[in-house]
Protein backbone atom coordinates (compact mmCIF):
# COMPACT_ATOMS: atom_id res chain seq x y z
CA UNK A 1 0.00 0.00 0.00
CA UNK A 2 2.54 2.32 1.00
CA UNK A 3 4.77 1.55 -1.55
CA UNK A 4 1.83 2.63 -4.11
CA UNK A 5 2.22 5.83 -3.10
CA UNK A 6 6.18 6.74 -2.99
CA UNK A 7 6.55 7.45 -6.68
CA UNK A 8 3.70 10.33 -6.73
CA UNK A 9 4.76 11.44 -3.04
CA UNK A 10 8.30 11.99 -4.59
CA UNK A 11 6.83 13.35 -7.74
CA UNK A 12 4.37 15.98 -6.02
CA UNK A 13 7.84 16.79 -3.75
CA UNK A 14 9.06 17.73 -7.13
CA UNK A 15 6.57 19.54 -8.28
CA UNK A 16 6.20 21.68 -5.55
CA UNK A 17 9.72 22.63 -5.54
CA UNK A 18 9.45 23.93 -8.99
CA UNK A 19 6.54 25.88 -8.18
CA UNK A 20 8.48 27.69 -5.91
CA UNK A 21 11.24 28.15 -7.94
CA UNK A 22 9.59 29.41 -10.96
CA UNK A 23 7.44 31.75 -8.75
CA UNK A 24 10.77 33.23 -7.34
CA UNK A 25 12.54 36.09 -8.72
CA UNK A 26 16.07 35.34 -9.32
CA UNK A 27 16.80 38.78 -10.24
CA UNK A 28 15.73 40.33 -6.70
CA UNK A 29 18.68 39.79 -4.57
CA UNK A 30 18.19 41.08 -0.97
CA UNK A 31 20.08 44.36 -0.46
CA UNK A 32 22.52 44.17 2.37
CA UNK A 33 22.06 47.81 2.99
CA UNK A 34 18.39 47.15 4.39
CA UNK A 35 18.50 48.49 8.26
CA UNK A 36 22.22 49.86 7.62
CA UNK A 37 22.84 53.48 7.12
CA UNK A 38 23.15 55.12 4.04
CA UNK A 39 25.93 55.18 2.31
CA UNK A 40 27.63 58.93 1.62
CA UNK A 41 27.90 60.47 -1.68
CA UNK A 42 28.30 63.76 -2.84
CA UNK A 43 27.13 65.05 -6.04
CA UNK A 44 26.75 67.55 -8.45
CA UNK A 45 23.15 68.49 -9.36
CA UNK A 46 22.45 68.13 -12.78
CA UNK A 47 23.16 71.24 -15.06
CA UNK A 48 24.28 73.33 -11.77
CA UNK A 49 27.64 73.80 -10.57
CA UNK A 50 26.55 72.96 -6.78
CA UNK A 51 25.96 69.60 -5.07
CA UNK A 52 24.15 67.55 -3.23
CA UNK A 53 25.49 65.93 -0.23
CA UNK A 54 23.50 62.66 1.27
CA UNK A 55 24.36 65.11 4.96
CA UNK A 56 22.49 67.70 4.01
CA UNK A 57 19.28 65.37 3.71
CA UNK A 58 19.62 64.16 7.37
CA UNK A 59 16.61 64.60 9.38
CA UNK A 60 13.93 63.95 6.76
CA UNK A 61 12.73 61.30 5.17
CA UNK A 62 13.67 60.41 1.54
CA UNK A 63 13.51 58.61 -2.13
CA UNK A 64 16.00 57.58 -4.10
CA UNK A 65 16.11 56.96 -7.64
CA UNK A 66 18.36 55.54 -9.48
CA UNK A 67 17.67 56.23 -13.37
CA UNK A 68 19.54 57.09 -16.68
CA UNK A 69 18.08 58.09 -19.77
CA UNK A 70 19.60 54.86 -21.68
CA UNK A 71 17.47 52.87 -19.71
CA UNK A 72 14.25 51.90 -21.01
CA UNK A 73 11.94 50.37 -18.05
CA UNK A 74 12.51 54.04 -16.25
CA UNK A 75 10.71 55.36 -18.92
CA UNK A 76 7.80 52.85 -17.50
CA UNK A 77 8.06 53.95 -14.03
CA UNK A 78 8.57 58.10 -14.85
CA UNK A 79 4.75 58.55 -15.33
CA UNK A 80 4.07 56.91 -12.16
CA UNK A 81 6.92 58.53 -10.01
CA UNK A 82 5.51 62.36 -11.59
CA UNK A 83 2.18 61.57 -10.42
CA UNK A 84 3.35 60.61 -6.89
CA UNK A 85 5.48 63.09 -6.47
CA UNK A 86 2.34 65.67 -7.04
CA UNK A 87 0.30 64.04 -4.20
CA UNK A 88 3.40 63.54 -1.82
CA UNK A 89 5.52 66.27 -0.05
CA UNK A 90 8.23 63.47 0.22
CA UNK A 91 11.65 64.91 -0.63
CA UNK A 92 12.51 62.61 -3.93
CA UNK A 93 16.48 62.55 -5.41
CA UNK A 94 17.28 61.13 -8.68
CA UNK A 95 20.23 59.40 -8.99
CA UNK A 96 21.50 59.94 -12.94
CA UNK A 97 23.30 56.94 -13.12
CA UNK A 98 26.22 56.93 -15.98
CA UNK A 99 24.47 59.03 -18.27
CA UNK A 100 25.58 62.80 -19.53
CA UNK A 101 23.70 65.87 -18.48
CA UNK A 102 22.40 66.91 -21.88
CA UNK A 103 20.58 63.67 -22.43
CA UNK A 104 19.44 63.66 -18.25
CA UNK A 105 18.11 67.18 -18.88
CA UNK A 106 16.58 66.05 -22.21
CA UNK A 107 14.95 63.34 -20.80
CA UNK A 108 13.55 65.41 -18.03
CA UNK A 109 11.88 67.84 -20.48
CA UNK A 110 10.17 65.53 -22.28
CA UNK A 111 8.98 63.67 -19.54
CA UNK A 112 8.58 65.82 -16.77
CA UNK A 113 10.62 66.06 -13.54
CA UNK A 114 9.69 64.44 -10.43
CA UNK A 115 12.53 64.97 -8.42
CA UNK A 116 13.22 67.62 -5.53
CA UNK A 117 17.25 67.19 -6.71
CA UNK A 118 18.80 64.93 -9.74
CA UNK A 119 22.61 63.90 -8.74
CA UNK A 120 24.81 63.48 -11.09
CA UNK A 121 27.32 59.78 -10.97
CA UNK A 122 28.75 59.61 -14.11
CA UNK A 123 31.17 57.33 -13.38
CA UNK A 124 28.60 55.06 -11.15
CA UNK A 125 30.85 55.19 -8.05
CA UNK A 126 27.85 56.15 -5.94
CA UNK A 127 26.02 53.42 -7.50
CA UNK A 128 28.55 50.57 -6.78
CA UNK A 129 28.61 52.34 -3.60
CA UNK A 130 24.72 51.89 -2.92
CA UNK A 131 24.64 48.16 -4.40
CA UNK A 132 22.98 49.17 -7.85
CA UNK A 133 22.75 46.40 -10.16
CA UNK A 134 19.64 46.61 -12.37
CA UNK A 135 18.44 50.29 -13.11
CA UNK A 136 15.83 51.68 -12.00
CA UNK A 137 15.96 50.68 -8.19
CA UNK A 138 14.39 53.26 -5.56
CA UNK A 139 15.61 53.09 -2.08
CA UNK A 140 13.70 54.36 0.85
CA UNK A 141 15.51 56.36 3.66
CA UNK A 142 14.51 57.72 7.02
CA UNK A 143 15.61 60.89 9.14
CA UNK A 144 17.74 59.12 10.52
CA UNK A 145 20.05 58.20 7.28
CA UNK A 146 18.86 54.48 7.81
CA UNK A 147 17.46 52.63 3.99
CA UNK A 148 14.12 51.09 4.74
CA UNK A 149 13.36 49.72 1.66
CA UNK A 150 14.40 49.25 -1.36
CA UNK A 151 12.74 48.38 -5.03
CA UNK A 152 14.75 46.70 -7.72
CA UNK A 153 13.15 47.24 -11.34
CA UNK A 154 10.53 49.66 -12.75
CA UNK A 155 8.03 50.90 -10.10
CA UNK A 156 4.70 50.05 -10.55
CA UNK A 157 1.40 51.07 -9.12
CA UNK A 158 0.86 47.57 -6.81
CA UNK A 159 4.17 47.96 -5.72
CA UNK A 160 3.31 51.56 -4.70
CA UNK A 161 0.68 50.97 -3.04
CA UNK A 162 1.41 47.71 -1.02
CA UNK A 163 4.72 48.36 -0.26
CA UNK A 164 5.95 52.58 -0.51
CA UNK A 165 2.93 54.15 1.09
CA UNK A 166 1.93 52.22 4.06
CA UNK A 167 5.89 52.38 4.71
CA UNK A 168 6.09 56.28 4.08
CA UNK A 169 2.82 56.25 6.57
CA UNK A 170 4.81 54.65 9.31
CA UNK A 171 7.51 57.38 8.92
CA UNK A 172 4.99 60.09 8.88
CA UNK A 173 5.40 61.27 5.48
CA UNK A 174 2.01 63.21 4.70
CA UNK A 175 0.01 62.87 1.47
CA UNK B 1 40.64 14.72 -46.16
CA UNK B 2 43.06 14.72 -43.09
CA UNK B 3 43.29 17.92 -42.99
CA UNK B 4 39.78 18.88 -42.35
CA UNK B 5 39.30 16.86 -39.93
CA UNK B 6 41.87 18.08 -37.98
CA UNK B 7 40.46 21.33 -38.60
CA UNK B 8 36.88 20.09 -37.22
CA UNK B 9 38.64 19.00 -34.35
CA UNK B 10 40.18 21.92 -33.61
CA UNK B 11 36.82 23.56 -34.12
CA UNK B 12 35.47 21.28 -31.67
CA UNK B 13 38.09 22.75 -28.91
CA UNK B 14 36.57 25.50 -26.54
CA UNK B 15 38.93 28.17 -24.90
CA UNK B 16 37.05 29.68 -22.32
CA UNK B 17 35.55 32.33 -23.65
CA UNK B 18 36.93 35.84 -22.18
CA UNK B 19 35.49 39.23 -22.26
CA UNK B 20 37.67 40.95 -20.48
CA UNK B 21 39.29 43.39 -22.40
CA UNK B 22 40.89 46.06 -20.38
CA UNK B 23 44.43 45.25 -19.30
CA UNK B 24 45.41 46.49 -15.96
CA UNK B 25 49.00 46.93 -14.27
CA UNK B 26 49.57 46.29 -11.37
CA UNK B 27 52.55 46.65 -9.25
CA UNK B 28 53.37 43.47 -7.28
CA UNK B 29 52.44 39.81 -9.04
CA UNK B 30 50.86 38.76 -5.73
CA UNK B 31 48.31 41.69 -6.33
CA UNK B 32 47.85 40.37 -9.95
CA UNK B 33 47.50 36.67 -8.93
CA UNK B 34 44.47 38.62 -6.28
CA UNK B 35 42.48 40.52 -8.97
CA UNK B 36 42.28 37.03 -11.30
CA UNK B 37 41.15 34.88 -8.25
CA UNK B 38 38.87 37.74 -7.69
CA UNK B 39 37.13 38.53 -10.83
CA UNK B 40 36.29 34.51 -10.84
CA UNK B 41 35.04 34.62 -7.90
CA UNK B 42 32.91 37.39 -8.15
CA UNK B 43 29.48 37.47 -9.45
CA UNK B 44 27.91 40.11 -11.83
CA UNK B 45 24.96 40.79 -10.84
CA UNK B 46 23.13 41.63 -14.37
CA UNK B 47 24.21 38.47 -16.32
CA UNK B 48 24.06 36.40 -13.09
CA UNK B 49 25.08 33.49 -14.81
CA UNK B 50 28.67 34.73 -15.42
CA UNK B 51 31.37 35.98 -13.11
CA UNK B 52 33.26 39.13 -13.09
CA UNK B 53 35.66 37.80 -15.99
CA UNK B 54 33.31 36.51 -18.03
CA UNK B 55 31.22 39.43 -18.64
CA UNK B 56 30.89 42.15 -20.31
CA UNK B 57 28.04 43.86 -18.83
CA UNK B 58 29.28 47.78 -17.62
CA UNK B 59 28.35 46.62 -14.41
CA UNK B 60 30.80 44.16 -14.68
CA UNK B 61 33.81 46.21 -16.27
CA UNK B 62 33.13 48.82 -13.50
CA UNK B 63 33.54 46.69 -11.19
CA UNK B 64 36.70 44.93 -12.35
CA UNK B 65 38.26 48.61 -12.22
CA UNK B 66 37.19 48.96 -8.70
CA UNK B 67 38.63 45.16 -7.87
CA UNK B 68 41.53 47.03 -9.45
CA UNK B 69 41.70 50.08 -7.44
CA UNK B 70 41.31 48.57 -4.70
CA UNK B 71 43.79 46.27 -4.85
CA UNK B 72 46.47 48.43 -6.03
CA UNK B 73 45.59 52.18 -5.13
CA UNK B 74 44.10 51.28 -1.68
CA UNK B 75 46.37 48.39 -1.22
CA UNK B 76 44.08 46.57 -0.09
CA UNK B 77 44.25 42.45 0.21
CA UNK B 78 42.06 39.90 -1.62
CA UNK B 79 39.62 39.23 1.88
CA UNK B 80 39.12 43.10 2.36
CA UNK B 81 38.03 43.50 -1.82
CA UNK B 82 35.23 40.41 -0.93
CA UNK B 83 34.41 42.06 2.45
CA UNK B 84 33.53 45.16 0.09
CA UNK B 85 31.64 43.81 -2.38
CA UNK B 86 29.55 41.74 0.54
CA UNK B 87 28.84 45.00 1.99
CA UNK B 88 27.08 46.41 -0.88
CA UNK B 89 25.85 43.18 -3.11
CA UNK B 90 25.36 40.27 -0.50
CA UNK B 91 26.60 36.71 -0.34
CA UNK B 92 25.15 36.47 -3.80
CA UNK B 93 27.76 37.60 -5.35
CA UNK B 94 30.04 35.18 -4.07
CA UNK B 95 30.57 31.96 -5.94
CA UNK B 96 32.00 30.66 -2.88
CA UNK B 97 29.11 31.59 -0.46
CA UNK B 98 30.03 31.40 3.64
CA UNK B 99 28.94 28.94 5.78
CA UNK B 100 25.99 31.04 8.09
CA UNK B 101 22.54 29.50 8.83
CA UNK B 102 20.75 30.60 5.89
CA UNK B 103 23.15 28.99 3.58
CA UNK B 104 23.58 25.92 5.50
CA UNK B 105 20.53 23.99 3.59
CA UNK B 106 23.12 25.19 0.49
CA UNK B 107 26.01 23.72 2.32
CA UNK B 108 24.29 20.41 3.94
CA UNK B 109 21.87 19.34 1.17
CA UNK B 110 24.41 16.96 -0.78
CA UNK B 111 25.25 15.19 2.68
CA UNK B 112 21.50 15.17 3.06
CA UNK B 113 20.93 13.52 -0.10
CA UNK B 114 23.82 11.18 0.42
CA UNK B 115 22.46 10.39 3.55
CA UNK B 116 18.82 9.48 2.25
CA UNK B 117 20.17 7.33 -0.84
CA UNK B 118 22.21 4.78 2.07
CA UNK B 119 19.44 4.78 4.26
CA UNK B 120 17.22 3.39 1.19
CA UNK B 121 20.40 1.43 -0.05
CA UNK B 122 20.65 -0.54 3.37
CA UNK B 123 16.83 -0.81 3.35
CA UNK B 124 16.72 -2.35 0.28
CA UNK B 125 19.70 -4.62 0.88
CA UNK B 126 18.20 -6.09 3.95
CA UNK B 127 14.96 -7.01 2.41
CA UNK B 128 16.68 -8.39 -0.33
CA UNK B 129 18.59 -10.39 2.24
CA UNK B 130 15.27 -11.48 4.12
CA UNK B 131 14.16 -12.63 1.28
CA UNK B 132 16.92 -14.64 0.26
CA UNK B 133 17.36 -16.21 3.80
CA UNK B 134 13.43 -17.57 3.26
CA UNK B 135 14.17 -19.16 -0.23
CA UNK B 136 17.40 -20.60 1.20
CA UNK B 137 16.27 -24.03 2.55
Amino acid sequence: MNKQWLPIGIFSLLVAFLAIGLTLNPKEVPSPLIGKPAPDFTLPLLKQTQTLSTRELQGRVWLLNVWASWCSSCKQEHALLVRFAQNHTLTMVGLNYKDTPLEAQNWLDALGNPYTFVVQDQTGQAGIDWGVYGVPETFVIDATGIIRHKFTGPLTQKRLDDELRPLLKTLEVSE
Amino acid sequence: MKKSVIALLLACLNWPAQAMIESYRFETPQQEANYRELIFELRCLVCQNQNLADSNAQLAQDLRKQVHHLLVEKQADKQQVVDYMVQRYGDFVLYNPPLKTHTALLWFAPLLFVALGVIWLLTLLRKQANTLDKDTP
